[in-house]
């Protein structure tokens, strides 16, 4: 893990910034120093995970349900743990904020939601040419016409095609350890790409949970533009004349290749993240029992939801695995169909109406009748494991009994 | 960045390209006097662009760029139109990123640079061109403004998107028949300086690139004051000869001729008092620095 840093980064270890924080090797601080528990909702998570970040810019703006979170790392800001902080005039403005703070060296944080990453959007891609490793949390919200607030992740599926890596946490536990992981892992020279880390917004923002936090005061070691891969814009490195023309303006075959191999270049380092992540949080996926005939794959919230199944089918004596894909950018795709290889039932239970997770896995898995995409729930609807059950059973060919309150 | 960042490790001295040799022994980084009279006798910091012949933007590239007060420490900020051909043959750190954002990045980018150089000055300047500062940026422009964003805008005004061919653009004359204007443009040039006056801006200038002596007197006073005082912009006739049917040799003239009294381009100047005193006092220190022994 210690070479994961740069000479600056390593020197600075055992110091203290200027709130007394000491900077602190991630290795020791994700896997050796002492835990205390914390019971807070997943907005306060997000405070205390970028509290001991070493942020150096972040930029907010209100949306449901990030609001919080964002208001809270204001709070941080006044007390002196993020170096400078602002509101945005909207998202596409914040995007290009948090651009030029990255293009500027620092370390970029920023959450959005919903119509929020909509409005966004034509930064994402930029920042993965650009190489900019900020990190953004999407509090995942409903998009669609008439306006909701309620938790959906449609958002996530415009998100899977912009080449920024992307991770679904479940509980708040995953996003407090996660959000300082995530710099670690896009700030590698070999990476150098933004990621999104994402949940579904309310139950995850706004639940509380319990969660053990590492100590307040010790942080990560702040970000080294110089391991970039493309020049940090400070005009403290040779101002490079870049090309005669710009490529833009070419419409010939080297102009292609440069366009074609530099795209190819920044998804093969969203794919180099994974020696990163791995063993960073263990694994894209995470596995029960895939032994089983039926199994059950999802992201986030979900993943609680078909725990919770899990255990009612188990009292029933049916036997049901679990997948967690933890990661969605880059694809697991080999440990995918290494976990699924003995299922005949594949259940994708999630929270969106396309049901993206289930047409990534039918693109990627063979024999992929096996893959049943569902239950969705969308626009805010709760997905209770009875309903995951029914699902299951249903497919199955056994009965079931019509679920208490859902009509008739 | 001090020039020995630029300099050349002498096993590889004789593969560099000529270019950048001359970078590195004829540039004015670092000079203190630098403007427009280095032209011609010194490395500038443009080296060639890809602009029709004879576009107005080429030269006020090279103006400005003679006329920056402190090269080795500024990073510009384009936006996609025909500047961003140039940009790339341009010997400062500049960041293109998206069309019309360019007043956000410079923002975050601003804002950085301080975070890391609390210490020294390291200037952001934007240059972009007229849809880009005024039509899909225009919110951008202005919140910058708003919240006094300590750097200097600068929009080439064609006054119109010359890089898609020459459609309308908010800061075309009323009344000019162009690519999606097709029975003339029907309402009024939008009065950007008057606008960047009421938004905060403590120094605006509008005017053409005629005049070398008072582009450079205009870009040093914008950059420095936005040091200290408070965002500034500039807005500088650069009429795209293309789109208006001008040979390569009539671009000076269309612009003396737009900048005489009573024209849209007669040079005009807003300054806030405080920007006025805090230039008459630099000067006022520049000279004692010059008499003292
Ligand atoms: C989001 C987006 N919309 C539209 C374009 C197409 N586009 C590229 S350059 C340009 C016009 C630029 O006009 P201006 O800012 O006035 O610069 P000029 O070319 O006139 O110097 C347009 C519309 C784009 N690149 N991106
Ligand atoms: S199209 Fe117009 S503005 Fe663009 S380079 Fe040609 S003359 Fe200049
Ligand atoms: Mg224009």
């Amino acid at each position: 893990m210690a070479n994961e840093l740069s000479e600056a980064q390593r020197s600075l270890i055992g110091t203290k910034n200027k709130k007394g924080q000491v900077y602190t090797d991630p290795y020791y601080l994700f896997n050796e120093a002492p835990r205390t528990t914390a019971f807070y909702t997943g907005s306060e998570v997000i405070k205390e995970a970028i509290r001991r970040a070493s942020v150096d810019v972040m930029v907010a703006y209100p949306i449901t349900p990030q609001s919080e979170a964002a208001a809270l790392i204001g709070e941080l800001y006044a007390e002196g743990y993020v170096a400078d902080y602002m509101r945005g005039e909207s998202e596409f403005a914040v995007m290009s904020q948090c651009a030029g703070a990255a293009f500027g060296g620092a370390r970029v944080f920023t959450t959005t939601a919903g119509p929020g990453t909509m409005r966004a959007f034509e930064n994402f891609p930029m920042w993965v040419g650009s190489r900019l490793p900020i990190q953004m949390i999407v509090t995942c919200r409903g998009i669609n016409s008439p306006l909701s607030i309620q938790p959906d992740t449609l958002e996530m599926y415009f998100l899977l095609g912009t080449g920024m890596l992307i991770w679904h946490a479940e509980t708040a536990q995953d996003f407090y350890d996660w959000i300082l992981k995530a710099y670690i892992v896009a700030e590698q020279p070999d990476v150098h790409l933004p990621i999104a880390v994402c949940c579904d917004g309310f139950f995850v923002t706004h639940t509380k949970d319990t969660v053990s936090l590492t100590p307040p005061d010790m942080c990560l070691p702040p970000y080294d533009p110089y391991r970039s891969p493309v020049p940090c814009m400070d005009m403290e490195v040779p101002p490079v004349r870049m090309m005669r023309d710009p490529f833009v303006m070419k419409s010939n075959y080297i102009s292609y290749l440069t366009h074609a191999s530099w795209q190819e270049e920044t998804r093969a380092a969203c794919e180099r993240s994974r020696k990163h992540t791995i063993p960073m949080i263990d694994g894209l996926i995470e596995t029960e029992n895939t032994d089983a005939d039926i199994l059950i794959v999802a992201s986030g919230t979900a993943v609680s939801q078909g725990r919770e199944a899990i255990r009612i089918l188990e009292d029933e004596g049916i036997r049901c695995g679990l997948v967690k894909v933890k990661v969605l950018r880059p694809f697991p795709l080999e440990e995918l169909r290494e976990a699924t290889k003995n299922a005949k039932y594949i259940f994708v239970p999630e929270f969106n109406v396309i049901g993206w997770l289930a047409q990534e896995l039918k693109a990627a898995l063979p024999d992929n009748h096996r893959i049943i995409d569902g239950p969705h729930v969308a626009g805010g609807m709760t997905m209770p494991a009875e309903v995951v059950v029914e699902e299951i059973k249903k497919t199955l060919g056994m009965t079931v009994a019509t679920l208490a309150g859902r009509g008739s | 960045m001090s020039k020995e960042k630029i300099a050349i490790c002498p096993e590889f001295y004789d593969i560099m390209p000529p270019e950048y040799r001359d970078l590195v022994e004829q540039s004015t980084y670092g000079k203190e006097d630098r403007g427009w009279k280095d032209i011609g006798q010194s490395k500038e910091l443009i080296e060639e662009h890809s602009l029709c012949a004879g576009c107005p933007e080429s030269i006020a590239f090279r103006y400005i760029l003679a006329s920056l007060p402190n090269p080795e420490d500024t990073v510009m900020v384009g936006s996609t139109g025909c500047t961003s051909l140039v940009f790339p043959h341009v010997a400062v750190h500049n960041i293109h990123s998206l069309f019309g954002n360019q007043n956000a990045i410079a923002s975050g980018l601003k804002r950085a640079l301080s975070v890391r150089f609390p210490n020294r000055i390291k200037d952001v300047v934007v240059l972009a061109g007229d849809g880009a500062t005024v039509d899909i940026g225009l919110d951008m422009t202005l919140q910058a403004w708003f919240r006094q964003e300590k750097f200097t805008t600068i929009c080439f005004d064609n006054e119109l998107y010359a890089n898609t061919g020459g459609q309308e653009s908010g800061l075309m004359q009323k009344g000019f028949v162009a690519k999606m204007a097709p029975v003339g443009k029907k309402f009024e040039k939008v009065n950007l300086p008057e606008i960047a006056r009421e938004s905060g801006c403590c120094y605006v200038v509008m005017c053409t690139v005629s005049k070398p002596n008072l582009v450079e007197k205009v870009i040093k006073n914008a950059i420095i004051l936005a040091r200290e005082v408070g965002p500034t912009y500039l807005q500088i006739y650069t009429p795209c000869i293309l789109e208006i049917g001008k040979d390569s040799m009539e671009g000076l003239q269309e612009m003396r001729d737009s900048e005489r009294p009573g024209e849209r381009f007669k040079y005009k100047e807003y300054i806030t008092d405080e920007a006025k005193k805090y230039l008459a006092e630099l000067e006022a220190s520049k000279k004692e620095a010059l008499v003292a022994p």
